[in-house]
């Protein structure tokens, strides 16, 4: 069932990464991101996963958690290996079949890019698995907010987004609920052929946007009575301070990142 | 014979998940046909869940539904039949209507059986007589429609059906007296011409003594009672212990009881203590 | 003591499309005068205007013609939207698209913030509304977690925030249970008593509006009753007559009544009923 989706892949805790500033996590991730991609050697990622390790294990949540997150993209994964694997001629040949052949080169450049993307996903689901939705849409507002004297609505697309995470499980439940209805009138969704279920699906999206329409219509109205008034002037309850263990963080990523250009470079 | 039975029904939600709940346990009940059913029980009690297996949106977990004296999972390809025949109306039922004119909505679920137009029409409009939808509202936009009159737009819609067994869930709910009155009306009208068993959950009691031949109340997940009205009214105490509201004028009755004024009846609706009260007044008159 | 909401000869139509004929008033000049600390209950069938009146308490709404005037404050005077809106609150039917925030606390203080509250007082007013409401322990649930009766305490958590004089809620028990419906007027009702704050209730339970001080009766867009709960339904058949129901135990009292015994007219509680029964047997 629709219900059963988890949307954001929150999982609460206490952990140290759990409790870092929101904003330094980004910051960090990002940094963490260019530090994979400046590393061009195996040794650089093997800086850059020890790194990640130590992070995972810090997270106290389940390995398993973050190789379910690799599974989706694995046959994404697997296509790009192979297609290294035998578009890469230079290197030694190892294998040859007409005009199909296998090189070191080909074989190092697939592990290495494999290595580099699982690294990549682990990272960034360690920032949405230790974050909440709302409190990493918070962050983003914020470190965001200097583009506002831009005239870049930084406050409404934050609004905007934490609205529609307000909604997601809301929206869910009714779809689900109009779903059962139109089936009890014998509507074939998961059944029937192609024509019959788009004519179905019809019966489905149009009840759930006119709700949606009538949702909009009355939050607007709701936050219209509790003085909502653009992001002017605001004050905010959730007060996000940085602590020595956020500089603490940082450091230690920044001190990762360089030993991956001090690698990178004394390698060349 | 029952028309819809339930033996050891058991559902269970999301099953090795922390969040793992048994939201119907055990379940035996017999249906007789062409009675119309009270069913109440707070939220979470599984009346929800129960009545979603009576026509196959939900499989149970273990246990059986027997329509008519057949599983309805023997066969799964079966199971819209087994929808065309026991009708759900869901709660806020107006919220799923979409087609552009009444008729057109009334008759998705009847085109959905693969029913000729003609055979179509006939269900179309004697169901809207039913429910009390005139006919030139019939190719109106039912979005253009008053609150009341779109709830009844939907019902009908499961309505044209023909179920045997209908099922509607809280069709009263947020309706003011009047509407809910009317709508409570409409479905004894569709009882009574098509005499096919009906099955209203509500969480009043005082509309569910106004019809119910039979009260199904379930607890925690399990049956904790299913017997005639007069029956279940009779424990109308270990009823509101359970958290379940019993109409006013029982409650009254309850009371006077307590203080040594007995008619030995349970009274439900305001008419009939009316009547009783009138009559012993009178006998003690003429004593 | 003195008049917290004034409405004299309120009239209002919604605005007609280009080209379309004037339509019907909606309300069709409506005086009410509703006193500091009172708890009245507004009665009437769907489509009656009482929603639309609700509406013109916080100026969602300005009058077509006439005046509404909330605490001293003009409700067509523009400039003074903000603070008219926290004078007085509104609390709506639905609970689920009332609520912005996905957690809880957030959410309550979303008035504090529009109004750029310092943090130590916001902090401060959310926990106090939120323990007023009796759902302190769950201000970093999030509302989809909650009961339709929790979500609704939220949302009356996010106006008493605002410290307002009036709260106005439309029809705020319409789509809960019995368990949700008692829990959400506990909590107005404490609200009343022990905060001394003005209640508006826009409701068709009758047993709700029998607990009030007062109860305004409204049909096609004017009042048609407006007294004590007890006068107010000993006109069982006026009521009746449009489209409103009466607490069973008046009805009772009223048929016994009809068939010539002598009982009060004016019973709208169990207890009275009780009383009033045994006198007519002893």
């Amino acid at each position: 069932m629709l219900k059963d989706i988890t949307i954001g892949q929150y999982f609460p805790g206490d952990s140290l990464i759990h409790r870092l500033d929101p904003r330094f996590k980004i910051v960090i991730t990002l940094i963490f991101i260019i530090m994979l991609f400046t590393g061009g050697s195996f040794v650089c990622l093997a800086i850059g996963a020890v790194y990640t390790l130590i992070a995972v294990l810090l997270s106290k949540i389940p390995v398993k958690m973050f190789i379910k997150s690799v599974k989706p993209i694995m046959p994404f994964l697997l296509i790009t290996a192979v297609l290294n694997l035998f578009l890469v001629s230079t290197g030694d040949v190892l294998w040859k079949w007409k005009f199909i052949k296998i090189t070191s080169d080909g074989i190092d450049i697939s592990a290495f890019m494999m290595f580099r993307i699982i690294l990549l996903i682990t990272g960034t689901s360690l920032l949405t698995y230790t974050t909440s939705p709302i409190t990493l849409t918070d962050a983003i507002e914020r470190l965001l907010s200097p583009l506002k004297k831009l005239k870049f609505p930084v406050h409404e697309l934050a609004m905007m987004m934490s609205i529609a995470l307000r909604f997601i499980p809301t929206l869910i439940e009714e779809t689900d609920k109009i779903m059962s209805a139109q089936k009890a009138r014998g509507a074939e969704i998961d059944t029937g052929s192609f024509m019959t279920r788009a004519r179905n699906l019809v019966s489905i999206l149009i009840p759930l946007f006119i709700s949606s329409f009538r949702r909009a219509d009355e939050l607007a109205t709701a936050m219209e009575c509790r003085c909502y008034h653009g992001g002017e002037g605001r004050t905010r309850l959730r007060q996000l301070k940085s602590a020595p263990r956020d500089i603490a963080a940082l450091a230690v990523t920044l001190l990762f990142f360089g030993a991956v250009i001090t690698v990178g470079i004394l390698l060349k | 014979m029952a028309i819809l039975e339930t033996q050891e029904l058991t559902y269970t939600y999301s099953i090795g998940s922390p969040f793992e709940k048994t939201a119907v346990d055990h379940v035996s009940l017999k249906i007789e046909e062409g009675q119309m059913i009270g069913v109440m029980g707070h939220t979470g009690s599984g009346k929800s869940t129960l009545i979603q297996h009576f026509n196959g949106l939900l499989r149970p977990t273990s246990g059986k539904i027997l329509l008519d004296g057949k599983d309805i999972w023997e066969d799964k390809n079966n199971i819209r039949n087994v929808r065309f025949q026991v009708g759900l109306v869901f709660q806020y039922p107006e919220y799923q209507i979409f087609e552009e004119t009444v008729y057109k909505d009334i008759a998705f679920g009847p085109k959905n059986m693969g029913l000729d137009d003609n055979e179509i029409k006939r269900r179309v409009l004697e169901t809207a007589n039913d429910i009390g939808l005139s006919e030139e509202l019939m190719e109106r936009s039912p979005f253009d429609l008053s609150g009341g009159q779109k709830r009844r737009v939907a019902i009908a819609g499961v309505m044209a059906m023909e179920p045997k067994v209908l099922i509607l869930d809280e069709p009263t709910a947020g309706l003011d007296p009047a509407g809910r009155d009317k709508i409570l009306e409409h479905i004894k009208k569709y009882h009574e011409r098509t005499k096919n068993t009906i099955l209203i959950v509500s969480h009043s009691m005082e509309d569910i003594a106004s019809f119910a031949d039979k009260i199904l109340v379930m607890n925690k997940a399990k049956l904790f009672c299913y017997d005639d009205t007069v029956n279940v009214f009779a424990r109308a105490d270990e009823i509101s212990k359970i958290g379940l509201d019993v109409p006013q004028i029982t409650k009254v009755f309850g009371e006077l009881k307590k203080r040594g004024l007995d008619f030995g009846k349970e009274v439900f609706t305001v008419g009939y203590a009316k009547d009783l009260l009138i009559r012993r007044l009178k006998e003690r008159e003429v004593r | 003591m003195k008049n917290i909401i004034e409405i004299k000869d309120l009239h209002f139509y919604y605005e007609p499309n280009d080209g379309d004929p004037l339509p019907e008033d909606v309300l069709k000049g409506v005086y009410l005068k509703i006193k500091e600390g009172e708890f009245v209950a507004i009665l009437g069938h769907n489509g009656c205007g009482k929603s639309t009146l609700a509406k013109h308490l916080n100026g969602i709404l300005v009058p077509t013609d006439g005046k509404v005037i909330v605490d001293g404050i003009d409700t067509s005077d523009e400039s003074k939207l903000f603070e008219l809106r926290q004078t007085a609150g509104m609390v709506f039917q639905n609970p689920d698209n009332q609520i912005v925030s996905s957690i809880v606390e957030e959410d309550v203080a979303f008035a504090l913030e529009n109004l750029g509250v310092p943090y130590e007082e916001m902090r401060k007013r959310v926990d106090d509304a939120l323990k007023a409401v009796n759902m302190y322990e769950y201000r970093m649930h999030s509302p989809s977690q909650l009961s339709g009766g929790q979500k609704q305490r939220v949302a009356i958590a996010g106006v008493i925030a605002m410290q307002p004089k009036c709260i106005i809620l439309d029809e705020p028990t319409a789509m809960l249970d019995p368990q949700g419906r008692k829990e959400v007027l506990a909590a107005i009702h404490r609200m009343n008593r022990e905060m001394g704050i003005t209640i508006v209730l826009i409701t068709h339970y009758m047993d709700e509006a029998a607990a009030c001080d007062r109860v305004v009766v409204m049909d096609k867009g004017d009042i048609v009753l407006d007294d004590v709960p007890e006068k107010v339904f000993s006109k069982v058949e006026k009521l009746k007559e449009i489209g409103l129901d009466v607490p069973q135990v008046t009805e009772l009292a009223w048929e016994l009544r009809k068939a010539g015994y002598d009982i009060s007219p004016e019973i709208i509680t169990e207890e009275e009923c009780v009383e009033a029964i045994q006198k007519l047997f002893s």
